[in-house]
């Protein structure tokens, strides 16, 4: 053993430095450069956005440049690329681009307008459900993927079936009867934390020992409501919750969100369940993480991949969603131009003027098409297993 | 012997009669059953066993990161600056965990994030611990991943995992070890991934950090080879129980455990060249199912019929080299010096005899 250990002295012996062939983003940048129908998507995509954003510049506003709302009785179900009769109609309602693109509908408002503005909708709307959707998801997901093992007990689940019964018959205007359950939560939740801080060992009375009864796993519970919501039919549940709700934009976005989270959750949870035995989240509470920290920052960034492609798809079924919610006139309010209710519209005119059905229709399945087309690009290049198959 | 190593005397970590049990549904396996060792400042303890007799086990229940549906600290105390880890909560927990107590990993190729870059991770640490502006913890880490030998460290520093050798990663992970500039290293087999060449070198490096930042180093193998040249003083672990404990000199001169002279039999040397080696019989036992009275009794060619029966007690042999094994301290001679029979330790049949 003196000999390794002369050896070990004079240990000046620097490993060379290695140059790795390719970056992540250059090996990203050639398989996604393969798939050329993910290109097509990805174009598609930023073409509808920059739409969507110049669209909201361009029609919104007191004096927009396209006016989605100006109505021209005389001039009403022109087809696309018509030339508009100047001598009719006031100097402010002639169409900025001079003739009208994709022509007018049956009140005479340029089409074209009423589509850049209802891009802005489908937007917002495909965006910040699926946000609500993948933010829900990924919570969900990683509680029961992370902490799937622990227990639930009685007593948590009354406080947060009351919790949700007090905010709901606030919210319905029940006020009285809410703020008591409320209150109530509140007081549990406050002797929940003192107790928990002294820490007595007292022996508990019956009936609040029969609610420290151990009832379900966080994993089963959550995993179980995930399957429950996946049993309504979701366009139902959407169109009933429409209904009682007002009709607004957001009302839609939140709604759509809502119903639409089990898929990540479920995406989430089985990443979850791989990675949280990898040897880097043990390192990782070695250095004295906080759990949160490790879910977040650690464990997040490695589940992240099949995430962002449910996401991408994701965001073509809620614009179709939208659009459908529109069309049944569920959706956003009347004066707004939406694709969904621009095509609800012309179906009155299909065989007079095809162009108010087909324009919306062909347009939402071009965004539709694109984001799937994009979607799937990205599984394929995320997925390291199906890369071979091209 | 010990030469140029003066570790203080002062415990920096006291383990005492830890028992850490998992519990599945029809078992009960028994992993530390019972272990007592202490660390001093600015010493190398080793702990040396077998594949699955509760070495990393020990390690982690150190750091409280027993994963706590099966597995469950039944009794003991872990004694750190004189303050009970076991008693402390998750919050308390976190802060000893990276800032007081470092942990180096064994697999280097898996314990680092796929995802982020070198540099990232090893500032994680002071970035959770302590307050640091971007500039000086950059600098901070720079100065580090140099102090562990990593050539280039302002290039290193943002390169992925993936792109370093298995080497270097291990000497990531001890960079993250030592951000915070921690009172103890854990190192669980550090060099057990490794090819034995950068074995040599990450021990070497161990050796000149600890000897630079005084700092303790707990440090877990199966592989005596390395034991012999880093240690301090050896705890030689079988089946969940400490069997031999002593100093370098003391374990590997005059072993006075059959198990511990068992290992010590079957490692190729020039000596042996050519004749087979030895090896110990059997295999150990399942934790679920131990055998009662010593555990080692099975494979042991000492064996007398009350090893079956009754616990070994920890038999002094003097200068702080204990063995658990009666027989031989009995046979040797030693039969007038004292014998301690921990009554903690000792453990009733009916209690030592698993269902």
């Amino acid at each position: 053993m003196n000999l390794t250990e002369k050896k070990l002295h004079n240990d000046v012996y620097i490993e060379p430095p290695l140059t790795p062939k390719q970056t992540r983003m250059q090996e990203f940048r050639h398989l996604f450069g393969q798939n050329r129908l993910a290109i097509l998507g990805l174009f598609m995509f930023i073409l509808f956005f920059f739409c969507a954003v110049t669209g909201l510049f361009l029609t919104s506003g007191s004096k927009p440049i396209f006016d989605p709302a100006v109505v021209r009785l005389q001039e009403k179900l022109r087809p696309p690329l018509a030339k508009p009769h100047l001598d009719s109609l006031q100097p402010e309602e002639i169409p900025a681009l001079g003739i009208y693109l994709m022509g007018t509908d049956d009140l005479g408002r340029d089409v074209f307008s009423r589509m850049l503005q209802g891009a802005w909708v489908s937007l917002t709307v495909g965006f910040v459900a699926v946000g609500i959707s993948v933010l829900i998801g990924i919570f969900m997901g990683g509680m029961a993927g992370y902490f799937g093992q622990h227990h639930i007990r009685i007593d948590h689940i009354l406080f947060i079936f009351a919790f949700i019964l007090g905010t709901g018959l606030i919210i319905a205007k029940f006020a009285f009867i809410g703020t008591v359950i409320l209150l109530l939560c509140l007081t549990y939740l406050s002797y929940f934390l003192l107790t928990r801080q002294g820490s007595t060992k007292k022996e508990p009375a019956a009936l609040i020992a029969m609610l420290h009864i151990k009832a379900v796993t966080v994993d089963t519970l959550i995993m179980r409501v995930v399957d429950i919501m996946l049993c309504f039919p979701s366009f139902f549940l959407i169109l009933t919750v429409v209904a009682l709700l007002p009709a607004s934009i957001y009302n839609i976005m939140i709604v759509i969100g809502l119903t639409s989270w089990m898929g990540t959750t479920r995406f989430v949870r089985a990443e979850f369940l791989s990675l949280r035995e990898q040897d880097f989240v043990a390192a990782a509470k070695a250095l004295g993480l906080s759990n949160f920290r490790i879910i977040f920052r650690h464990i997040m960034p490695n589940a992240i991949a099949p995430v962002l492609v449910s996401a991408t798809i994701g965001i073509a079924s809620a614009i179709l969603t939208e659009a459908g919610l529109s069309f049944l006139g569920f959706g956003v309010p009347p004066p707004h131009a939406t694709w969904g209710n621009i095509l609800s519209d012309g179906k009155n005119f299909i065989f007079d003027a095809p162009w108010l059905t087909f324009i919306p229709g062909i347009v939402i399945l071009i965004v539709v098409l694109s984001f799937n087309l994009f979607g799937e690009g990205l599984r394929d290049i995320l997925n390291p297993k199906l890369r071979e198959r091209h | 012997m010990i030469d140029g190593r003066t570790p203080h005397d002062r415990p920096l970590l006291r383990v005492e009669n830890l028992k850490v049990y998992f519990q599945s549904n029809v078992t009960r396996a028994r992993a530390v059953d019972g272990i007592s060792f202490d660390v001093r400042e600015k010493e190398t303890v080793c702990i040396v066993g077998e594949s699955g007799c509760g070495k990393t086990v020990s390690a982690l229940s150190i750091l409280g990161l027993i994963p706590t549906p099966p597995g469950e600290i039944v009794d003991g105390q872990i004694l750190f600056f004189g303050q009970d880890l076991i008693k402390l909560d998750e919050k308390a927990m976190q802060n000893i965990r990276g800032n007081h107590i470092a942990m180096v990993f064994q697999e280097p190729l898996t314990s680092l994030n796929p995802v982020f870059t070198i540099g990232d991770q090893v500032t994680e640490a002071v970035r959770t611990h302590r307050h640091m502006e971007k500039e000086p913890l950059y600098r901070y880490c720079v100065q580090l991943l140099n102090d562990v030998g990593i050539p280039s460290p302002e290039q290193r520093i943002n390169d992925y995992p993936h792109q370093l050798s298995g080497g270097q990663r291990q000497r990531v992970m001890i960079a993250m070890a030592l951000a915070c500039d921690p009172d103890l290293i854990i190192a669980d087999e550090p060099t057990t991934a490794l090819d034995v060449t950068v074995q040599a070198q990450i021990l070497a490096l161990l050796r000149s950090i600890q000897k630079k930042r005084s700092m303790s180093v707990l440090y877990i193998s199966h592989d005596l080879g390395v034991v012999s040249t880093i240690a301090n003083r050896v705890y030689v672990m079988y089946a969940g129980i400490i069997v031999e404990q002593g100093n370098t000199n003391q374990i590997f001169r005059s072993a006075r455990h059959p198990y511990t002279q068992g290992l010590l039999a079957s490692l190729p040397s020039l000596s042996k060249r050519g004749k087979r080696l030895y090896s110990i019989p059997g295999s150990v036992p399942n934790l679920s199912y131990k055998p009662k009275g010593c555990p080692f009794h099975p494979r042991c060619r000492y064996k007398i019929l009350s090893c079956q029966k009754e616990y070994p007690g920890m038999c002094d042999y003097g200068e702080g080299h204990l063995a658990r094994c009666p027989v031989l301290f009995k046979s040797k001679g030693y039969e007038g010096s004292s014998e301690i029979h921990e009554n903690t330790m000792r453990c009733t049949s009916g209690n030592s005899h698993t269902k």
